[in-house]
């Protein structure tokens, strides 16, 4: 075929050897496969069914959903993993204390990194397209299969190209982004697809941010969301990165089945209303009440979303009303806002402050919403009882409005907690 | 396959996975009985009445959210035979292929509790309760083969993959 291709085609044209577009279905190599603790059991068993020899060096074992084990079954489901990474020596297992939120994690310790093909069996696994990796979610029977085989097959997407343009106004980011284009495409707007990131706005994104709108690209159902490597990339993976790489960009003439515009300029703070992440409506339009305000996860519980909460809550104190639970994502993210003076601050003001986990961001522990209850997040998902009671609520936003929000006892923007 | 027959139990648009098996019931104990847990928080006794054969019927986007496997696991688990939909979620669809849970997109009139006939060989599904006739597509090769193989891994064992 004589046309160009986007970033999604090129990686797995790479990664199979095959000269690959959309609509094709290829078996690729996979550069490293990641399971949890929810996911790797059912992994584990499948594989053992096999009795073949894993490809040990491939497998990333990370607990972090009902870590530090949360009750009884949690210890056992925990310990599973730990033994299948005894038993078959797989050096990349990370125990708590030395781990955190496995898509963090899988950052820190430079396993993510531009051009790479990864899966893991957690939906987020997407993230890592915010370093330029086709990086996608799998279930745990895949995982065993790639355990075994260092394959999987893939249907080579199409992609929908966004244009960016402008820079964030000042209390905007990622998290806005993503829900603004969620709420406009919906939650099954990408479904099977990739949603590719282009344009001059690029440039003043952050990683931290393109980080968390990767995050969230298969909250519209999307297969990846990538965005392509640059000098900040290369500057943010500098001091991580395991081994080589391969930078990929989207030819002129690639094909795309949908084209968005988003000036980044005219991004507002928005937050995504229950029970769907599509739900999204600007912060300014928002009148709820909160019981809770949560900031950590895989979408915005790094270093970044950390300073910018803390910006916003330095000599506040958090609402009598409201418990404030910040979570960071993994325990170097925790250090360095130690050393920063970051989790001081969030103490003095009243906040609880916790070592890494998924926590109660999918209903495990450490914060989890009775009945009635609200809880502004800077989580993924709102879905109905996806933090406790069935009759609880999620709001999604951004660390500056959680932060903001946790002060003012209802969900705000910083700029209006001037007025409190 | 063979013909399917069962009872509806109809659902809307983006029935997510935590819909389908709660967060609180994914560890490792529960994975022989995941089917007691299904629509726990938003069809409380479903778990319990549902029978042998019985089918769901959604709108779009069935299954989004989680990648968790317990979610299609759990209804093979609790006897649901198919489950027909207008669109579904990319890793559902792809976990159900790889433990079996057949399934079917088309939009279909379907009210809860009619009696519904699946034959997946014709591509047809009739409402027995009101008499109407619905054509779907069946998967394309590479998935009906993956498929009549018994899931990846099968094709794994077997040397094919």
């Amino acid at each position: 075929m004589d046309r160009g291709k986007t970033i999604a085609e090129k990686i797995l044209s790479a990664k199979s050897g095959v000269d690959a577009y959309s609509g094709q279905i290829v078996k690729a190599n996979v550069d490293y496969v990641m399971v949890n603790d929810v996911t790797g059991p059912i992994a584990f068993r499948e594989f053992e069914g096999l009795s073949m020899e894993p490809q040990k060096d491939k497998i990333v074992l990370i607990p972090d959903h009902y870590v530090p084990n949360k009750d009884v079954a949690s210890a056992e489901q925990a310990k599973e993993m730990r033994e299948f990474a005894r038993r078959w020596q797989i050096a990349n297992y990370f125990e708590v204390g030395r781990s955190g939120v496995c898509h963090q994690l899988m950052i820190d310790e430079g396993f993510a990194a531009p051009g790479r093909l990864i899966v893991g069996a957690d939906s987020h696994t997407c993230t890592y397209g915010g370093l330029g990796a086709f990086s996608t979610g799998v279930g745990s029977t895949e995982a065993a299969a790639v355990f075994a085989t260092g394959r999987l097959w893939f249907k080579v997407p199409e992609s929908i190209k966004v244009e960016l343009t402008g820079s964030f106004r000042k209390g905007v980011g990622g998290k806005d982004l993503a829900i603004r284009m969620i709420t406009d495409i919906g939650v099954d707007g990408a479904t099977y697809k990739a949603i590719e990131f282009s344009g001059e706005g690029l440039a003043s994104i952050s990683v931290s941010d393109r980080l968390t709108v990767a995050n969230m690209a298969i909250e519209a159902g999307g297969k990846a969301g990538i965005f392509p490597c640059d000098e900040l990339t290369e500057e943010y993976i500098k001091d991580r990165v395991r081994g080589k790489y391969e930078r990929y960009y989207a030819d002129e003439d690639a094909e795309y089945c949908q084209m968005l515009h988003y000036d980044l300029g005219e991004i507002e703070p928005m937050v995504a209303f229950p029970h769907l992440p599509e739900n999204g409506r600007p912060v300014r339009e928002a009148d709820v009440a909160i019981d809770q305000a949560w900031l950590g996860s895989c979408t915005n519980g790094r270093i970044e979303d950390l300073r910018i909460a803390a910006e916003v809550i330095k000599g506040r104190k958090v609402h009598p009303n409201v418990r404030f639970i910040v979570v960071p994502a993994s325990m170097t993210v925790y250090r360095q806002a130690l050393d920063e003076g970051l989790i001081s601050l969030f103490i003095e003001a009243g906040a609880f402050v916790s070592g890494p986990t998924c926590g109660a961001c999918l209903g495990g522990h450490m914060g989890i919403l009775a009945a009635g209850e609200r809880c502004v997040a800077s989580t993924n998902r709102n879905f109905i009882g996806r933090m406790g009671h069935k009759d609880s609520e999620v709001y999604l936003a951004g660390p500056a409005v959680v932060a903001a929000s946790a002060v003012a006892g209802r969900i705000i923007t910083p700029d209006n907690l001037e007025e409190i | 396959m063979d013909v399917l027959k069962g009872k509806a139990w109809c659902f809307g648009d983006h029935v997510d996975t935590d819909q389908i098996i709660p967060a609180e019931r994914l560890v490792a104990e529960n994975l022989d009985h995941l089917n007691e847990f299904i629509f726990e928080k938003v069809r409380p006794g479903m778990a319990q009445a549902v029978q042998k054969g019985d089918i769901i019927v959604a709108g779009r986007n069935f299954g989004c959210g989680s990648s968790r496997e317990h979610a299609p696991r759990s209804l093979l688990q609790a006897g649901i035979s198919c489950v027909v939909a207008e669109s579904f979620a990319r890793i559902f669809f792809r976990n159900s292929l790889n433990v079996g849970l057949l399934l079917i997109e088309c939009s279909a009139d379907v009210s809860e509790g009619d009696l519904l006939e699946v034959r997946p060989k014709e591509g047809k599904l009739i409402n027995l309760s009101n008499g109407m006739e619905f054509d779907f597509q069946q998967y394309p090769e590479f998935i009906s083969e993956l498929v009549s193989s018994g899931g990846l891994l099968e094709l794994i064992r077997e040397g094919r993959f």
